[in-house]
């Protein structure tokens, strides 16, 4: 079976809040450029949707572009390259604002501005948020406004199984056509991945099924290294059994962490004193990383409550009243009534720290670009970096917009410069289309199952590579990984026919995630120092003299992956000690 | 490998065509396809109600001719099967006028409740209107 | 204390057969499972070849609605002992062509939220976009937001028997993200959409049966849109006849 062919000028990939700012920004560069965006779900589908918090961009005049990098920097960790910080916040509002009058629905003070509120690791107010469904409504503003647009072409659930690399340019990609079974090249001047994280690599995320670390793995396997991959953070609060996250906004507006006790542990932990009214940058408003630190802590404990689903403690608003809760937190209330049939009105939310972002991802630099030529990547699957070790909470949906319309910016200004392609396209994609075949359509007598595989896979890597590492418990997480990549090319694929195949896409999305988890269990290996999201057990300090600088993990065919490291830019804020609550 | 010249099928889709009773399953269809058939009522009686107009106008003789034609059983029982109706019409109609109007005061939405309640009072109130001047004697 | 359910779900595999198949799967009746879990369970313990589409699990994306027991809803939000004792039947949304198993095809309800211009309209002889927001005070977020709330889940042209008999009926949720924008104070577009929204296939052809509010996952009430819009459009259109020098809307 051969590939049908298509071309554009630049080809999106990830048709989320980033992927659909950077096809506009296309647009807006240069409107006589094709755009194509493929993505493996309808874009209203897209992960950005179930974000709940805000977006941070300076607006009130008693903020200041400096606090925000500042914020950003410490909160970090320092790992953050400190020139696209400031790029960052220096055009978040404008983008913001932009967003705005696209009809985003932003919530507002009573004069018609925009509000805004406190969020973790913020010292000021300067999240915008939609009511406790921003990334929802961010997303489907974006989605509506590229309707407008002739130029943008999508190509809704086609799933990408490989970039198309030649001459030492990306021109391209390869798609199965989900609803036929059919594969596709796709030929372009300039490529750009928005497919977000993988969060998926681990057992409990808040992650939608959707995130594989396609786009990761689709660029690791094109030799393009993947940055700080080591930084995984853990959302503090998300349900036990399914996963979804109790937004941050919870704890702003109030909620109180208590262990099997009644107890609000985290003072143990120095973030801070116990007040009554929530404290920017305290206690529960403390980053993510402290707070689900703190979790391990009192399970080692044995403080913390045990369910049929492990372990977890209590969030408790129940002090905030009725009408707050459905004024402020009406979706929060909504999601504990329908999924773990509870009301916080009257009851405490069961909560525990659950895998929620990637900090690290594709490499690129402040404009989005990798360092192949012709392939970009903005949002969630790449790294800058603007989040270094730990992320604030309601920077990434602003990242969407802002390296978003970077990349695409970028891409456009590559494109109009144009090249022509290479004539070896083709036969790549016809080798591609035939790998799929053998690899999984036309294979029989496999008798690993895929969901065996995952849930291994998942266990080791919460296992050895969570919230708190040593060499020991990763050197074992290595080895089962190493494994189950063997153990892989025995798997069972059940269903052959081509229409609609999920099966299909599941097995490739784990060879996804295998390839992934190997670059971050190895990243974390060579990192000898703990630094916010990375904790080692055997390493407990950060080390600047060594350890200032990203991991890079290129791929080795059939070894592990090879780490390099990169310095990471310190302009104005040289490293210092992260407080809270102080 | 080159085989565009060869047709490639697209897998064929399954359409589940609508049965024309599709509504008698759920009584919420039933409820729906009542309501719209009273309809007919309304267009029947307004048609006899035309008549009645009509024969007015030709004077005492044509409307005593008219009013003793309608005289018959059946055309009673219409009458009285046509309130019947007519009354389910009204109050599913008034029911969900509250989700047809919005009003605001101010920065306030008027309930729903109060919306229905002022429809049905404007009922009851033309009602006792127009009984007052058709029982008033001169 | 019954620990099983059975599942009776809808078969549709072009390649194989021409007509829909029912198969049955017996599943354990977790409290806390819902429909969705128990097709993720066969699929990833019993017949991978069971296609469906699933995204978030929390009720926001939109993707897993299907026909349960006849009636549409999001199977991530639907508990399994709600349905006890069973079997239960899982079908594909009603009104829409099948692809595969419980697969819709679903490129004419993306047309039909392209139709409706879903996006902020502007006049012309406007100045560039300001720097700063359009002001726009809770009240006014108020009159549209209901409508802002919809996550594209079709459950309302499943449930709309008008869509079902005339498929080229714009439909609930699209008319509903039209009275979005025309309720937005930031939006001028009302004029433009409203040649869609009357034309033949458009308000008119809704008999509001209510069916589609009453399914919503959301709360949007679609219904209450459209009636809405067939009061405020017919009150223009007196207007526009009683008072042909006033200044259009």
């Amino acid at each position: 079976m051969s590939s049908h062919q298509h071309e554009c000028d630049v080809l999106i990939i990830g048709a989320g809040g980033a992927g659909l700012r950077a096809a506009i920004a296309v647009v807006e560069a240069n409107p006589k450029l094709k755009i194509g965006v493929i993505s493996k779900v309808y874009p209203m589908r897209s992960h950005t949707v179930s974000a709940e918090g805000g977006a941070a961009a300076v607006i009130k005049s008693n903020d200041s572009l400096d606090h925000h990098s500042y914020d950003t920097i410490s909160g970090g960790d320092w790992m953050s390259d400190q020139d696209a910080v400031e790029a960052f916040v220096q055009e978040a509002p404008k983008e913001m604002i932009r967003l705005e009058h696209w009809g985003c629905p932003w919530s507002r003070q009573e004069d018609g501005l925009v509000a805004v509120r406190p969020f973790g690791g913020m010292k000021n107010e300067r999240t915008w948020f939609a009511a406790d469904k921003t990334g929802f409504h961010m997303l489907h503003t974006l989605f509506q406004n590229t309707l407008k647009y002739e130029q943008i072409e999508r190509f809704d659930e086609w799933f990408v199984t490989k970039l198309l690399v030649d001459d030492g340019r990306c021109q391209g990609a390869v798609a199965i056509e989900m609803a036929t079974g059919k594969m596709h090249s796709i030929t372009a001047g300039a490529v750009i991945l928005c497919t977000g994280g993988c969060g998926k690599v681990f057992p409990y995320t808040t992650n939608a099924n959707i995130k594989t670390g396609d786009g990761m793995a689709l660029a690791y396997r094109a030799n393009v290294p993947l940055k700080d991959m080591e930084f995984v953070q853990y959302h503090p609060t998300g349900l036990p059994f399914t996963g979804i996250l109790i937004t941050e906004a919870t704890r702003s507006e109030g909620g109180h962490l208590l262990n099997k006790d009644g107890y609000r542990y985290l003072q143990d932990y120095d973030l801070g004193r116990p007040e009554p009214k929530p404290v920017l940058r305290s206690m529960e408003l403390g980053p993510r990383d402290r707070l689900s630190q703190a979790f391990v802590k009192e399970q080692e404990k044995g403080r913390t409550l045990t369910g049929p689903y492990g372990s977890f403690v209590h969030l408790d608003i129940r002090h905030l009243g009725e009408k707050i809760i459905n004024a402020k937190l009406p979706f929060v209330r909504e999601l504990c009534l329908k999924y773990e049939n509870i009301d916080p009105i009257k009851e405490m939310i069961p909560v525990r720290p659950v895998v929620h972002y990637m900090m690290g991802g594709i490499h690129t630099d402040i404009h989005g670009a990798t360092p192949l030529e012709g392939l970009y990547a903005a949002g969630e699957v790449a790294c800058v970096s603007i989040n270094g070790a730990n992320r604030l909470g309601s920077n990434s949906l602003t990242e969407l917009l802002v390296f978003g319309a970077r990349a695409g910016k970028s891409a456009a200004e590559l494109v109009s410069g144009k090249k022509s392609k290479s004539t070896a396209l083709h036969a790549l994609a016809s080798e591609e289309v035939a790998r799929i075949e053998r690899q999984f359509l036309k294979k029989t007598g496999g008798t690993e199952r895929i969901a065996d595989l995952r849930k291994e896979m998942h266990q080791t890597m919460e296992a050895g590579a969570g919230i708190y590492r040593s060499e020991a418990t990763l050197l074992k997480s290595q080895g089962v990984i190493q494994s189950l990549q063997e153990r892989f090319h025995n798997v069972s694929v059940s269903d052959a026919s081509r229409t609609f195949n999920t099966e299909l896409i599941s097995v490739i999305e784990l060879s996804y995630m295998l390839d992934i988890a190997e670059a971050i269990i190895q990243s974390a290996l060579h990192r000898k120092e703990s630094r916010g999201s990375h904790q080692r057990n055997d390493y407990p300090k950060r080390d600047d003299t060594t350890y200032l600088a990203h991991s890079l993990a290129y791929r080795k065919e059939k070894e592990l992956p090879e780490i390099k490291y990169s310095p990471v830019t310190i302009t104005r804020w040289p490293p210092g000690e992260r407080v809270y609550g102080r | 490998m080159e085989n565009l010249t060869i047709k490639e099928k697209r897998p064929k889709k399954y359409i589940r065509p609508m049965p024309i009773f599709w509504w008698v399953h759920r009584w919420v269809h039933i409820k729906f396809i009542a309501r719209e058939l009273t309809s007919v009522f309304v267009a029947a009686y307004a048609v006899i109600f035309l008549l009645y107009v009509r024969s007015i106008g030709r004077g005492p003789d044509a409307f005593a001719d008219f009013s003793e034609r309608l005289r018959v059983p059946a055309l009673i029982v219409f009458h009285a099967v046509a309130l019947l109706v007519l009354l389910f019409h009204s109050i599913t109609w008034f029911n969900l006028a509250p989700q047809a109007m919005v009003i605001k005061i101010g920065d306030r939405k008027v309930p729903g409740v109060v919306i229905a309640l002022l429809n049905y009072a404007g009922w009851v109130v033309i009602s006792a209107v127009l009984a007052w001047i058709m029982l008033h004697k001169q | 204390m019954q620990t099983h359910i059975s599942l009776d779900v809808f078969r549709y595999r072009p390649e194989q057969e021409s007509e829909p198949v029912f198969q049955r799967y017996e599943v354990p009746l977790r409290k806390d499972w819902v429909i969705l879990d128990a097709l993720n369970y066969i699929k990833d313990q019993v017949d991978g070849t069971l296609s469906f589409r699933w995204s978030c699990r929390m009720g926001v994306c939109g993707s897993c609605g299907m026909m349960v027991n006849g009636t549409p809803v999001l199977t991530c939000a639907s508990f399994l002992e709600k349905f006890a004792p069973g079997p239960i039947r899982v079908e594909p949304l009603e009104n829409f062509p099948v692809v595969r198993d419980l697969v819709i095809e679903m490129s004419d309800f993306m047309d039909k939220l392209k139709k409706v211009k879903p996006w902020i309209i502007r006049r012309e002889e406007e100045e560039k976009s300001p720097a700063t927001e359009y002001l726009q005070t809770p009240s006014q977020l108020a009159d549209y937001k209901q409508y802002s709330m919809c996550i594209n889940c079709m459950l309302c042209y499943a449930a709309c028997p008008v869509y079902g008999l005339e498929p080229g009926f714009t439909g609930p949720a699209a008319i509903a993200l039209a009275q979005r924008y025309n309720l937005d104070n930031r939006d001028q577009g009302q004029q433009e959409r409203m040649e869609l929204l009357s034309a033949d296939d458009g308000i008119w052809q809704c008999t509001f049966v209510g069916e589609c509010s009453a399914v919503c996952p959301k709360g949007v009430d679609p219904a209450g849109a459209i009636q809405r819009y067939k009061v405020g459009g017919a009150g223009d259109w007196w207007k526009s006849v009683l008072l042909p020098f006033g200044k259009g809307s």
